[in-house]
């Protein structure tokens, strides 16, 4: 269902400010979403202004030295900080990023403003429930399925099939496309989102995988696939510069393939 | 534990639309949709003027006078507006379901290309309407 509107107990209301400190050349301010599980309130939105000569270029850097520096309190998620874990996925000056290989500078506006990955439940301030997303993820099964008897050594592939998965198996599921998707954002429930179906794709596809059948039958519903209306936020966003959209479409003329 | 007897807080879904920056391709999704909408009311339109003509020249010339008037005249224009752009992005996503046109770059310089299409095609109609007589 279309909800333009945050319910109640969502709406984001104004915070604290943090002054920088003294002495500070380079100020930049940075506005972040803020939610206290164990408190009473609302989310709120703080403002942070932040001594920039004093910390990296990543907005990961901003981050962690606000956490060190100015306010404990602040949860965010982060592991590898060069992008290749997709914990710190987060939606900075209005689109998803990692805050890890984006730069504050790089957004547009006067102050970066940094949220949680959209239209997900919140834990603690940055830091999202991915539940359902994960729960999507396993429901596609997401390892090789054979039927014929395992070989002595390894399952072999061509280079040329092998090459088939250039552009899938690199996805880190970060979550940015899925939570970038207005469809899901109003059907997150049912449709399984971006990344589900990229990786739903790559085993399509996997010249070792023998449930292609099968597979495909999971997929044809009104609403796990073709809830993709191809606004291509997915692609616009992806970190790693993947394109579920195209691996979407690509299920899809797999499907009508199987009719005519 | 005190903590256990706490009742659970429904957690805050976190902004989506609120603080999302648009890309020109989720400008051309919402589009074909509410131009798709509009359309509705084309048809409906058209109905309407087709039972006029049934009904008789008094019927006719009055539903005429409406559709003629500057807001009957303003929507004309926006459903010209609707047909162009619904039609060329009607054809985009016949290109897509072929699986072309994905690449990032290209869906940005089709979605620019559909609306100078719809823009160019309606005053197209627009300018020959009005050199023949018919506006």
């Amino acid at each position: 269902m279309v909800q333009l509107a945050l319910p109640k107990n969502s709406r984001v209301t104004r915070g604290q400010h943090h002054p920088a400190p003294a002495g500070a050349k380079r100020v930049k301010t940075f506005k972040v979403y803020r939610y206290d599980p164990e408190g009473n309130g609302n989310p709120r939105w703080d403002t942070y202004d932040v001594d920039v000569d004093a910390c990296g270029p990543m907005v990961l850097d901003v981050l962690i030295h606000i956490k060190n520096t100015i306010d404990p309190t602040l949860a965010f998620r982060r592991s590898c900080r060069e992008g290749v874990c997709g914990s710190c996925a987060m939606n900075i000056g209005g689109n998803n990023h990692l805050a890890c290989t984006h730069g504050w500078e790089e957004t547009a506006g006067k102050d970066c403003v940094i949220s949680p990955l959209p239209s997900m439940p919140v834990l603690k301030d940055l830091v999202p429930d991915l539940t359902m997303f994960y729960a999507q993820y396993a429901s596609i099964e997401p390892w090789l399925h054979t039927t014929t008897p395992e070989p002595q050594k390894e399952w072999l592939q061509s280079p040329e099939d092998r090459e088939k998965l250039d552009g899938l198996y690199e996805c880190i599921l970060c979550a940015c496309c899925t939570t970038s998707c207005p469809s899901y954002w109003w059907n997150g429930d049912r449709y399984l989102g971006p990344a589900t179906l990229l990786h739903a794709y790559r085993w399509l596809i996997d010249s070792r995988d023998e449930a292609t059948g099968e597979r495909l039958d999971a997929l044809e519903d009104p609403f796990k696939l073709y809830r993709c209306h191809t606004i291509m936020n997915c692609a616009q966003v992806c970190p790693k510069g993947l394109n579920p959209a195209k691996a979407i479409a690509e299920v899809k003329k797999m499907l009508a393939d199987r009719i005519v | 534990m005190t903590d256990a007897a706490r009742p659970a807080r429904q957690p805050p879904l976190s902004p989506h639309v609120q603080v999302w920056r648009w890309h020109i391709t989720m400008l051309s999704s919402i589009l074909h949709r509410v131009t798709g909408g509009a359309l509705y009311g084309g048809a409906l339109i058209l109905a309407i003027w087709a039972i006029c003509l049934g009904a008789g020249p008094e019927a006719y010339m009055s539903f005429m006078t409406i559709l003629g008037s500057i807001p009957g005249k303003v929507v004309m224009f926006g459903l010209t507006l609707a047909v162009f752009y619904h039609l060329g992005n009607g054809v985009r996503h016949l290109v897509w379901d072929a699986g072309h046109g994905f690449d990032v770059k290209t869906a940005n310089l089709t979605s620019v290309a559909t609306l100078a299409f719809a823009l160019a095609a309606t005053l197209a109609i627009w300018v020959i309407a009005a050199m023949t007589g018919a506006l």
